[in-house]
C-alpha cells in the first residue's frame, strides 16, 4: 500500500516552510499593492528577484515545485485573459476599435522590435520584445479605471475596446511568434506557423460562431464540476497545443475566448482564486530565473523603451479617445491609463526563455514591466492635473 | 420618456446615459457582477464624472423604490396616463366591516365599478387577487376605477 500521508521527510518539511513563507510574503505584497493602487505584479517580480539566483535570500529546495506551479499559472492567467471578453464584445471591438488598434500596434510594437535588432538579438526574439512593449495590462487598466471612478467617462469605452483589440491581436501574434521561436529551418518554421494559425482560426471561428454550444454544454455543471471541467479543458488543450508546437499558453487563451455567456462569467469567478495563486507563482518564478546582474546591463535599453512605450500609449490613447469624441483631458486620461504593461508582457518574454538571448529578454521585460506598471497608475492619477496645465498654457 | 443611450463596456458591463430636463448628464453602469454605479458628469469636463455612487444589488433596489420604480409604482404611472382612470390605496382599519370577509363577499366591483388590482399585506404584494381573496385588518387595497367609484369604494371599505 502506498502511504498517502507519509511522515514528512526533512526535504518535504523544508519545502513546506519555504513555500509557506513565500506565500505569506506574496500576500503582504498583494496588500501593499492594493494600498498603493497598483497591481501586485511588479512587487511579485521584485520578490522573485530577491529569492532567485544571486538574490538576497536564495531558495533552492522548492524551485521545482515553483516552476511547475508557475507554468500552470501561465495557463490559468491566459485562460482568464481570454475569458474577459465574449464573442459579442470581440466582434463589437473589431468594428469600432480597429483604427486606433492599428496605431496602437505600430506605435508600441515597433520600438521593441528595433531595439531588439539593434541589440543584435535573433529576429524572432526581437519580435518577442516588440510584443513585450506592445500590450497594455488589461488587469492594471481595469483596476485603475475602477479605482479612479472613470468607468462612466466618455473615453472609457474606447480604452476598453483597445484592450479587446490587443487581446484579439494576441490570439494571432502569440502562436506565430511561438512557432517562430521553435522553428528550426525555414520550411519547418513555415509548417509550424501554418499549423498554429490554422489551430487559432479554427478555435476563434468556433468561439465566435458556436461558443454558445460549448457554454451550454458546461452550463448545468455545479461550481465544483465547472471548475474541474474548465481547469481540465485548459490543461488538456494547452498540452495538445504544446504537442503541435503551438505554445500551451495559447491553447489556454483560446479556451478562454471560446467560452461565453453566463458560463464565461461563472468560469471566471470559480477559476479566479486558483488563477491568483498560480499566477503569483508564475510572476515569482519568472523573475526568480532573472539574474539581478543581468538587470543592471539592460537598464539603459529598458529605460529608453519605457519612455518610448509611454509616448506610444499616450498617442494611441489620444487617438482612441478622440475618435470617441472626448476632449483634451479625456484623451490624456486614456493615454496615461494605458501605459501599464503587465501579464501579457511577462508571458511573451517567458516564451523566449529557452533561446540564447532569453536571459537578456527576461531581464529587459522584467525591468520594463516594473517601470511601466508603477509609472502607469501614477501618471493616470496625475493626468487631470497635467491636462489642466496643458489647456491653460495651450 | 427621455432618450437613453446604451454603450457596451467590454469586460465590465453595460452603461446607459441620459440628460435630465435641467441639463445634467447621468450615467448608470451595470456591472456583470450585478453591482451598479450611478454617475453624474462633471460641469467642468463634460467627458468625466464628478460624482459616482457605488451601489450593491440591495442599494439599487432601495434607490429604485425611492425613485418610484417599484412594481406598484410603475403600474400607477401606467394607469395615470389613461384619462378618466384613477388609482387609490385604501387601508382597512382594524374593526372595519370588510376586514375578515373576502373581496367577492362585499360585491365591491358590482357596487362601485372599481377593480381591486392588488393587496399589500405586511409589505408583500398580492397581485390580481380573485373574489375569494380574504381581506384582513391593516391590508392595503389597491384599486383602480373612476374617481367617483373610488370615493364610494373608500366609504364601503372604511365603514
Amino acid at each position: 500500500m502506498i502511504p498517502l500521508v507519509a511522515a514528512a521527510s526533512g526535504d518535504t518539511a523544508l519545502a513546506f516552510i519555504e513555500i509557506g513563507a513565500v506565500a505569506l510574503v506574496l500576500s503582504v505584497l498583494a496588500r501593499l499593492a492594493g494600498r498603493l493602487g497598483i497591481t501586485a505584479i511588479p512587487l511579485y517580480l521584485l520578490a522573485g528577484l530577491a529569492i532567485g539566483e544571486g538574490g538576497v535570500a536564495p531558495l533552492d529546495v522548492s524551485a521545482d515545485f515553483i516552476q511547475l506551479a508557475g507554468e500552470i499559472g501561465v495557463l490559468l492567467l491566459l485562460l482568464t485573459l481570454g475569458l474577459e471578453y465574449g464573442g459579442d464584445e470581440l466582434r463589437h471591438g473589431l468594428r469600432t476599435g480597429a483604427g486606433p488598434g492599428v496605431i496602437d500596434a505600430v506605435a508600441n510594437f515597433t520600438p521593441g522590435l528595433v531595439v531588439g535588432l539593434v541589440l543584435g538579438w535573433a529576429p524572432a526574439v526581437a519580435l518577442l520584445l516588440g510584443g513585450v512593449c506592445w500590450v497594455s495590462s488589461s488587469g492594471v487598466v481595469s483596476k485603475v479605471l475602477t479605482d479612479l471612478d472613470r468607468l462612466g467617462n466618455r473615453e472609457t469605452p474606447a480604452v476598453l475596446n483597445l484592450l479587446v483589440i490587443e487581446d484579439l491581436a494576441m490570439a494571432v501574434y502569440l502562436p506565430v511568434v511561438g512557432a517562430l521561436i521553435v522553428g528550426r529551418g525555414a520550411a519547418d518554421t513555415t509548417v509550424t506557423v501554418a499549423i498554429a494559425l490554422a489551430a487559432v482560426s479554427v478555435i476563434l471561428a468556433v468561439a465566435l460562431r458556436w461558443g454558445d454550444h460549448l457554454s451550454q454544454l458546461l452550463a448545468p455543471a455545479s461550481d465544483e464540476a465547472l471548475l474541474l471541467a474548465v481547469f481540465g479543458l485548459t490543461l488538456l488543450v494547452g498540452g495538445l497545443a504544446q504537442e503541435v508546437q503551438v505554445s500551451a499558453a495559447i491553447g489556454a487563451f483560446l479556451v478562454g475566448l471560446a467560452l461565453s455567456g453566463s458560463v464565461q462569467a461563472r468560469a471566471a469567478a470559480v477559476v479566479g482564486p486558483l488563477r491568483d495563486l498560480f499566477a503569483a507563482t508564475f510572476f515569482l518564478f519568472f523573475s526568480f530565473s532573472v539574474d539581478p546582474s543581468d538587470l543592471v546591463g539592460v537598464l539603459v535599453p529598458a529605460g529608453l523603451l519605457a519612455v518610448l512605450g509611454i509616448l506610444g500609449k499616450l498617442l494611441s490613447g489620444w487617438v482612441a479617445a478622440r475618435s470617441a469624441g472626448a476632449g483634451t483631458p479625456g484623451r490624456l486620461r486614456a493615454g496615461t491609463v494605458l501605459i501599464a504593461r503587465g501579464e501579457f508582457s511577462v508571458v511573451i518574454a517567458a516564451l523566449g526563455a529557452a533561446t540564447t538571448d532569453g536571459a537578456e529578454l527576461g531581464a529587459l521585460a522584467a525591468a520594463y514591466v516594473l517601470i511601466t506598471a508603477i509609472a502607469g497608475p501614477l501618471a493616470a492619477k496625475l493626468s487631470d492635473r497635467l491636462a489642466s496645465r496643458l489647456v491653460r498654457t495651450g | 420618456m427621455t432618450e437613453v443611450s446604451e454603450t457596451k463596456l467590454a469586460g465590465i458591463g453595460v452603461r446607459h446615459e441620459f440628460t435630465t430636463a435641467s441639463g445634467e448628464r447621468v450615467s448608470v453602469l451595470s456591472h456583470r457582477t450585478g453591482r451598479r454605479e450611478l454617475a453624474v458628469f462633471s460641469k467642468d469636463d463634460p467627458d468625466a464624472c464628478s460624482t459616482v455612487l457605488h451601489l450593491s444589488p440591495d442599494d439599487t433596489r432601495t434607490l429604485s423604490e425611492l425613485l418610484g420604480a417599484s412594481p406598484v409604482g410603475e403600474a400607477v404611472s401606467a394607469v395615470q396616463r389613461l384619462e378618466g382612470v384613477a388609482i387609490d390605496w385604501i387601508r382597512l382599519r382594524p374593526g372595519s366591516a370588510p376586514a375578515g370577509t373576502t373581496i367577492g363577499a362585499g360585491r365591491l366591483r358590482t357596487r362601485t365599478g372599481c377593480s381591486v388590482v392588488a393587496l399589500v399585506r405586511a409589505g408583500e404584494t398580492v397581485p390580481a387577487p380573485g373574489p375569494e381573496a380574504a381581506l384582513a385588518a391593516d391590508d392595503v387595497v389597491v384599486a383602480i376605477g373612476t374617481p367617483d367609484g373610488l370615493r364610494q369604494l373608500r366609504l364601503l371599505l372604511e365603514a
